[in-house]
């Protein structure tokens, strides 16, 4: 059961866990490499635009700086003019801070100054100019740092001192790129549930054959023979399923062709013992005239006589035993239940056999119960003959009422049965010992006995005793 | 000591039958079809008839049925199965008892005395009950001005329900009362027994009025 039921759990996870992992992956590898491609677009065209607008300005610019063999001899750079040139390379977004010589000039409403710098940038880089991004106070920066340059009327290219570094403030593209990162994350995780539903929905469309597979084949088992499964497509699954099908096929045809041979058996027996009552009444009917003809026979006729009188009342309760176990068998018989006094049924039990006085009746008066007082006589009538017969004097039967039901016993105070013989000693034909195999029961006395009860819904059980043996008849509260 | 009317088809169990129950004083005369015991009953009434259930041709229970019809002499059926059904139908039929194969004849002798026992009619009396009267005396039972006839086990039956007016008796008590039965009480004999009363006495046999049951426990006779 329990492995019945975890297996398709056990697919079921695995088959989505694997469908999610695809498709996981999936998504955050293109969500990944679109992502850095936007990044790097979008950095790089920051950089480009500021580092030309930097030039452009720089290109423009007429200040007079420079050595003394440059366009401006000897004049001097003023602070206004400084501050010119930084508010022109200033902006919105933008930071500057200049160095000229000694002095450091900063845009208006300039947070950083030369600290802010990295010292690798803060070298004279040659004509070049440089480019880092960097993260300032949390906020995205990227950094141009170049030496400002001069061609004299001789057409030499000369230093001229200044240095520029301007700090664009990448706070917009930062944005964008965030807003991306939120969307890319949002479309993972819908094709996260996407991907989740997707998987369980075919998990189920896979799993649900299987299910039904596992529950036809528990039918199967718990004896539903005609249990069959509708095989849709062309599938592994449904060539399971037809295979199971005929399997199914194959196995109803199996057991109907033995319970039709079993039924056919039994009703052989059922009907044997129909035909050989004919004879028997035959023979019933005139065995007392040869009974008290015997006594004028010659003596080994007489005894010859006396033998078959006897043989033929044994096959009698054979035949009789035979046709009512076959009944058993055959579900027919029915339970009449009525109100009957145990202790009258016992004493007309032992006064119909001839038994009165040689059985100790143990029965409280006015004990009453509800049952079919013909199958009682047959339990008790068992039972008793047994004890006489098998058993040895004195033999008790006790009844009583329990809450759960009634409970005779019968015991006789023989040597007993033997423990190997026990468990047997309701089986048909079951002849306990060697000694007893010509007792005078049919051997199906207390099968019978056994299936009379059980039809009340109770049970006999035996018990050895010291000396001898205890049956114990049941039978609950209808 | 009764003329007794047997029908049995087997030849050996028929010669037997007839053989041990000549024995024990009976008249017997033997048939193997239902057909010839019919023109039998008609021409010479039998004391009783036991009849084999299992018949070729008319069976015996729509023997007993016809007999029926016909009088309301004591029939039991011998029957060749233990089978439950054929005895319920055989009894609901009109029988007054049966006896199963292989029957030994001091038990089927038994039962011949005890359905022929002869009703002791000491109390000359007549009792009504509304438009029943049963009079004791004469063993005459009338409803209205209408005569009832009876079998004599479903007569004694009523005289032993009447004879305890109000009271509750239970199966046990009635079959060794009526049937004289000391063999393993059948109280399906009692049922039938009371159906067939009911359906002979009572205005609407569905819903009795003079003999009640008591479920589980037996018969009321208690009237209108």
């Amino acid at each position: 059961m329990s492995i019945g039921s975890r297996r398709p759990t056990g697919l079921r996870g695995r088959l989505v866990i694997t469908f999610v992992l695809v498709a996981v992956t999936a998504s955050a590898l293109v969500a990944g490499i679109g992502y850095q491609l936007v990044r790097r677009a979008l950095l790089d065209r920051a950089e480009t635009t500021a580092l030309a607008d930097v030039r452009d300005v720089l290109r423009r610019t007429s200040l007079p700086i420079g050595t003394t063999d440059l366009l401006w001899p000897q004049s001097v750079v003023t602070e206004s003019d400084l501050n010119d040139l930084a508010g022109a390379l200033g902006g919105p977004d933008r930071q500057v801070v200049l160095r000229y010589g000694d002095q450091v000039r900063l845009s208006s409403g300039a947070r950083f100054g030369l600290d802010d710098v990295p010292a690798t940038l803060r070298r004279p880089a040659g004509s070049r100019m440089a480019y880092q991004r960097r993260s300032i106070n949390g906020e995205p920066w990227g950094l141009i740092a170049t030496d400002v340059y001069r061609q004299t009327p001789t057409g030499i290219v000369r230093r001229t001192g200044m240095s520029v570094f301007v700090f664009v403030s990448l706070k917009e593209e930062d944005g964008v790129l965030s807003r991306l990162r939120t969307a890319l994350a949002q479309a993972s995780g819908i094709t996260l549930a996407i991907a989740l539903t997707v998987a369980l929905v075919s998990a189920r469309s896979v799993l649900l054959p299987v299910r039904r597979l596992g529950e036809a084949a528990r039918a199967l088992g718990a004896g539903r023979l005609d249990t069959r499964l509708p095989v849709h497509g062309r599938d592994e699954l449904a060539g399971l399923t037809a295979t199971f099908n005929d399997t199914a096929s194959a196995l109803e045809r199996t057991v109907s062709e033995l319970r039709a041979l079993e039924a056919m058996s039994r009703r052989f027996v059922a009907d044997v013992s129909h035909e050989l009552r004919t004879p028997l009444t035959a023979m019933t009917a005139v065995t007392d005239m040869l009974t008290e003809e015997a006594e004028r026979l010659p003596p080994d006729a007489g005894q010859a006589v006396e033998i078959v009188v006897r043989e033929i009342d044994r096959l009698r309760v054979l035949v009789e035993h035979l046709i009512e176990a076959s009944r058993l068998d055959s579900g027919t018989a029915v339970l009449v239940r009525e109100n009957v006094d145990v202790g009258t049924a016992l004493a007309d039990a032992l006064e119909i056999r001839g038994w009165t006085g040689r059985i100790r009746l143990d029965v409280p008066a006015d004990l009453s119960f509800w049952l079919d007082p013909r199958r009682f006589d047959v339990i008790v009538a068992n039972l008793m003959g047994n004890a006489l017969h098998h058993g040895a004097p004195p033999v008790t039967v006790t009844a009583r009422v329990l809450r759960s039901g009634l409970e005779v016993r019968v015991r006789d105070r023989g040597k007993g049965i033997p423990r190997e013989a026990m468990p047997h000693v309701f089986e048909r034909f079951y002849k306990a010992g060697a000694g007893r195999a010509r007792s005078e029961g049919s051997g199906l006395g207390l099968a019978i006995a056994k299936a009379n009860a059980e039809l009340h819904g109770g049970t006999i059980r035996v018990e050895a005793r010291d000396p001898g043996t205890e049956f114990v008849v049941w039978i609950p509260r209808p | 000591m009764a003329g007794i009317l047997l029908v049995e088809d087997d030849p050996s169990v028929r010669t037997s039958l007839e053989l041990a129950l000549s024995r024990q004083g009976h008249t017997v005369t033997a048939y193997a079809t239902g057909e010839e015991a019919l023109d039998h009953v008609r021409a010479r009434r039998p004391e009783i008839v036991i009849l084999d259930v299992m018949l070729p041709g008319i069976d015996g229970v729509e023997v007993c049925r016809r007999i029926r019809r016909l009088d309301p002499l004591p029939v039991i059926l011998l029957t060749a199965r233990g089978d439950d059904l054929d005895i319920v139908v055989g009894l609901e039929a009109g029988a007054d008892d049966y006896v199963v194969k292989p029957v030994e004849p001091r038990v089927l002798d038994a039962r011949i005395r005890a359905v022929l026992r002869r009703l002791e009619s000491a109390s000359a009396d007549r009792i009504s009950f509304g438009d029943l009267v049963v009079d004791r005396g004469a063993l005459k039972v009338t409803l209205g001005d209408r005569e009832i006839h009876l079998t004599p086990t479903e007569l004694r039956l009523l005289l032993e329900l009447v004879r305890h007016p109000g009271q509750v008796l239970n199966r046990r008590y009635l079959l060794r009362a009526v049937w004289d039965h000391n063999h393993v009480a059948d109280s399906r004999l009692v049922d039938a027994c009371v159906q067939r009363i009911r359906a002979k006495i009572e205005p609407v046999p569905a819903e009795p009025a003079y003999i009640h049951t008591v479920r589980g426990f037996g018969y009321r006779f208690s009237p209108p």
